[in-house]
């Protein structure tokens, strides 16, 4: 990123909102392009609806970028787009699959009123939340809040069993995946809390073999978080979940207190609590099995070894949009719409997908470190690895790297929960950009600021 | 906190990188494997979409695909199923594939590497795929002769031409009738394996290639063979009483026939198929000889290429009673018809044994030839000389020995009888192997579980008419 050096040493960064306006155009026509070629490949026409389907989709797309030039100059160019264009790849493929029955079923026009809402609440976000640093006041009730959420679904009555995991509540027709929320809630829980007491968990402590342990009295957060994530794989069923939010909290421990200890004893407690998960629960004895072995069980596993076969139907270019076969697996909208696009797009299309996501990470995790205050940094480094943990759980599940974890695909997957969740997530991470790049003039800053010198970060920070 | 940042950065990286690599994995080392699952129903769906090539008898197809208005776009028709199916095998949407329409799918519809040109072209030109046809080697009048020759029996035969090794006729009786396996009516398709599968006289088994019986008295051959590798000639005189007590054991080998006296040339021990006197040459020669000769002839290994045979087995460390069994085709020595084929064939084309073979040549719809098949010399079983005599000492045994029912008249014909045990409730099984000059051809047929005496000339008069007819058929 370049800087230029205003007079007065004040670090203006390039807005760069016309990029932002460029790749914002790229990524909407690539995602109507999608839905265009499936028609096309499929019954040879483009169906009279696609003006009003151009219109739509590129309307939001700018009304999302004008508000973001307008509430936030200084936001990350990179990150609109890229959202833009999975959540149109995402809407393309479920548009795709819903032509495959007949008469063909309707799923892409529900997710797009999901999307509409998370776009919406994006904008709430964007408009309303000027400082990210108003999110900092209540860390123990968001806390408690985020704990709640996680384990509402073992509530009696409002709870519901869906493929083997106990992760939607029902309330009359409408379900929902409260742990999506919880991942926002929790880490801005998280962050603000260990701001707060960052001091204590980095100072105090022993060193074993030059690694810095914690006091016992200190491990109080981190047992919690434990005992909910183990909560969560066994009452629940979901591996992902636990493994995620247990994950980001470790990974939150680590970053506030900089003592490495922290990864290594959460990483242990967690690989504690997977081997007795293993030994103990049939589930997580299946999805291994259906990971190293899938061939053994054909009728117990199809939906990996379907996938399997999507992927070496697809080849390394892919049948192209609407000529593959994704139907043939089960749940290929939601859970495995990574291999539904591998199918169609290939190898080399998925391979470009992990690559946006990669870039949605490396920007989130870029300005954590140009922010300047402790919870920005802690909070946009905590959602872009939360982030990035998730899409390596899932697509690594579906192409068989790892075990099989029932996690959504961010902005791809059917399913309004995660894509709300995921555009608010959004939504933080370009007002932290913001704020991390906006430049500072003295008076803007109640402190950090005397004489004229501007404390951009840490020392250790170098300009990007 | 920028320095720990870093370091998650440095993790995220690395798992973006495992997701990339094993994405490539996934691409280059899984894509096969996956494709080839025969469980794979997108590959299946898209063979069965696709103008399969035809498996031809001559010129006419044996297997070939009509098009068809059902859930595919084709259907696989095999004109005169029963009698070619163990030649064409099946092909079928639940139950896989077998035979030729295995061993050549790739070729039949049109995936292989060599027609990879042609399918860019085709699809340059908006034009689906055809697959290559198969050209085989089999004549239809010698098999059409062979399958009336077993009718209702259960059994094998496989005629060859002797110098090219060119298979010109394989059946296995009960056949099955592979119309019904290929059928889109997925139900009856079926219905139709449940009952093929549990039926007790195995229809599905490929009794010419891939299974393996005692082959009695023909072994002889064998034995004989190493006997004049061994410097006998056709005179030499081999004791041939009338009852041998097995060595190390109390138990009598007897004669089926009157040997005519106490000693034996070899030559007319051959022509009555005296098995004390092949029992005592056993002896003589030792297990080690013996193997060696069933060696060269093609035992304790597979006929490879598009035939995929059984392996044939010699024992492999017989005690002497056990030898002298073995000498005579009995005790673990089993082969398939296509073995004892090969034998009357490798004798008849004065010792040089070719490798047996089905398919002639594959050839793209635009008759461009994608692979055609070079006669390939094996081993040498035995020297020219000894082969001759051989010959000579087979034709005797049709003129005056155990195999007369096998005479064609105008043509010179040799051959041997065979009547094997493998269990003693069991009825015993019937085989004669022979050649003929003009047409080369050299016939070894099977028949199982026939109900007949236990006598020496079981063999021939079973097994012999059938040969005649299926030489006459190639005249």
């Amino acid at each position: 990123m370049s800087a230029i050096t205003a007079p007065g040493n004040v670090v203006v960064y390039r807005k760069r909102r016309n990029t932002e306006l460029l790749m914002d155009i790229v990524a909407l026509s690539i995602g109507l392009g999608a839905w265009a070629l499936t028609h096309l490949n499929t019954s040879g026409t483009i169906p009279p609806e696609w003006p009003w389907l151009v219109g739509m989709w590129g309307g939001l797309g700018l009304v999302l970028h004008i508000l973001v030039r307008w509430r936030l100059p200084f936001a990350d160019p990179l990150i609109l787009p890229t959202v833009l264009l999975l959540n149109g790849l995402g809407l393309a493929m479920i548009h795709r699959i819903d032509l495959i029955p007949d008469p063909a079923k309707h799923d892409a026009t529900t997710q797009l009123i999901w999307t509409g809402l998370g776009a919406a609440l994006f904008l709430v976000v964007i408009i309303g939340l000027r400082d990210h640093r108003s999110l900092q006041r209540f860390p123990y009730l968001l806390f408690l809040a985020g704990i709640a959420l996680l384990l509402l679904p073992l509530v009696p009555g409002l709870g519901v069993e869906q493929f083997g995991s106990r992760i939607w509540i029902r309330v009359g027709p409408f379900s929902f995946q409260p742990a999506e929320v919880a991942k926002i809630v929790l880490a801005i829980a998280f962050a603000a809390y260990l701001v707060e007491r960052r001091d204590v968990l980095a100072l105090a402590g022993r060193h074993v073999l030059g690694i810095g342990f914690p006091r016992l009295r200190d491990l109080g957060p981190i047992m919690i978080m434990w005992a909910a994530s183990l909560a969560v794989l066994v009452f629940q069923n979901d591996l992902g979940t636990s493994l995620l939010f247990f994950g980001l909290f470790v990974m939150m421990l680590y970053v506030a207190t900089q003592r490495a200890g922290w990864p290594i004893l959460g990483t242990a407690l967690f690989a504690i609590g997977a081997v007795a998960a293993y030994y103990y629960t049939a589930h997580v004895k299946v999805r291994v099995g259906a990971w190293l072995y899938p061939f053994d069980n054909f009728d117990r596993n199809l939906q990996v070894i379907s996938a399997q076969f999507g992927y070496a139907w697809g080849g390394l270019t892919g049948r192209g949009w609407g000529l593959g076969r994704p139907g043939l697996t089960p749940l290929a909208k939601s859970d495995f719409i990574a291999a539904a696009l591998g199918e169609e797009i290939g190898v080399l299309g998925l391979m470009a997908i992990i690559m946006l996501y990669g870039l949605l990470v490396a920007r989130g995790l870029r300005m954590a470190l140009a922010c300047r205050d402790p919870f920005g940094k802690l909070l946009a480094a905590g959602l872009s690895f939360v982030f990035a943990l998730q899409v390596f759980a899932i697509i690594g599940g579906v192409t068989r790297l790892l075990p099989l974890t029932g996690l959504t695909t961010p902005f791809m997957s059917q399913g309004g929960s995660s894509m709300i969740s995921n555009w608010v997530i959004a939504g933080i991470l370009l007002v932290i950009s913001h704020q991390a790049r906006r430049p500072i003039r003295p008076m803007d800053e109640d402190h950090d600021s005397a004489a004229g010198v501007i404390s951009l970060a840490d020392d250790d920070t170098r300009l990007i | 906190m920028n320095g720990p940042i870093r370091r998650v950065a440095i993790v995220a990286a690395v798992m973006f990188l495992a997701l990339l690599l094993n994405a490539s994995w996934l691409s280059v080392a899984r894509t096969d494997s996956l494709n080839a699952n025969p469980q794979n129903r997108r590959t299946r769906d898209a063979e069965f979409d696709r103008d399969r090539g035809a498996i031809l008898a001559g010129n006419t197809p044996i297997a070939r695909s009509d098009p068809s208005k059902g859930q595919f776009s084709y259907q696989r028709v095999y004109p005169e199923g029963p009698t070619y199916a163990n030649i064409t095998g099946y092909y079928s949407y639940d139950y896989g594939r077998s035979g030729l329409e295995d061993m050549y799918n790739r070729e039949l519809s049109g995936t292989s590497d060599a027609q990879f040109f042609g399918r860019l072209m085709e699809s340059f030109q908006g034009g689906t795929p055809a697959g290559a046809s198969v050209q085989t080697t089999i004549n239809q009048r010698a098999q059409q002769a062979a399958v009336n020759g077993l009718g209702s029996r259960k059994g094998a035969v496989v005629a060859l031409n002797y110098r090219t090794g060119a298979v010109l006729a394989m059946v296995s009786t009960p056949s099955y009738d592979p119309n019904k396996l290929a059928s889109t009516d997925l139900s009856a398709a079926r219905q139709a394996w449940q009952q093929l599968s549990t039926d007790k006289d195995r229809p599905l088994a490929k009794r010419a290639t891939r299974e393996i019986y005692p082959p009695g008295s023909t072994f002889k051959l064998v034995t004989a063979a190493a006997a004049l590798t061994d410097g006998m000639t056709a005179d030499s005189t081999v004791p041939s009483p009338a009852k041998l007590r097995l060595p190390q054991t109390t138990i009598d080998l007897t004669n089926e026939v009157n040997c005519g006296g106490d000693t034996s040339s070899l030559a007319h021990a051959l022509e009555v198929s005296c098995n004390t006197a092949f029992a005592n040459l056993g002896l003589r020669l030792g297990a080690d000889k013996l193997r060696a000769q069933a060696r060269l002839f093609g035992f304790d290994s597979s006929f490879g290429g598009d035939l995929d045979s059984a392996t044939s087995v010699f024992p492999a460390s017989p005690n002497d009673p056990q030898t002298a069994m073995s000498a005579i085709g009995q005790y673990d020595v089993a082969a398939t018809p296509l073995q004892m084929a090969v034998v009357a064939g490798a004798i008849a084309n004065d010792g040089q044994v070719m490798e047996p073979f089905l398919v002639q040549e594959v050839r793209t719809p635009d008759l461009q030839i994608l692979s055609s098949h070079h006669n390939s010399q094996m081993q040498r079983a035995l020297s020219v000389p000894n082969a001759r005599s051989l010959q000579n000492m087979m034709v005797g045994v049709v003129e005056n020995g155990t195999g007369r029912a096998a005479q064609v008249s105008g043509t010179t014909v040799g051959g041997k009888t065979g009547t094997a045990q493998s269990d003693p409730a069991r009825p015993p099984y019937a085989w004669f192997v022979g050649f003929a000059k003009d047409p080369d051809v050299a016939i070894a047929v099977f028949i199982e579980e026939a109900d007949i005496q236990r006598s020496e000339i079981a063999g021939g008069r079973l097994g012999g008419p059938i040969f005649s007819q299926v030489v006459e058929a190639l005249k």
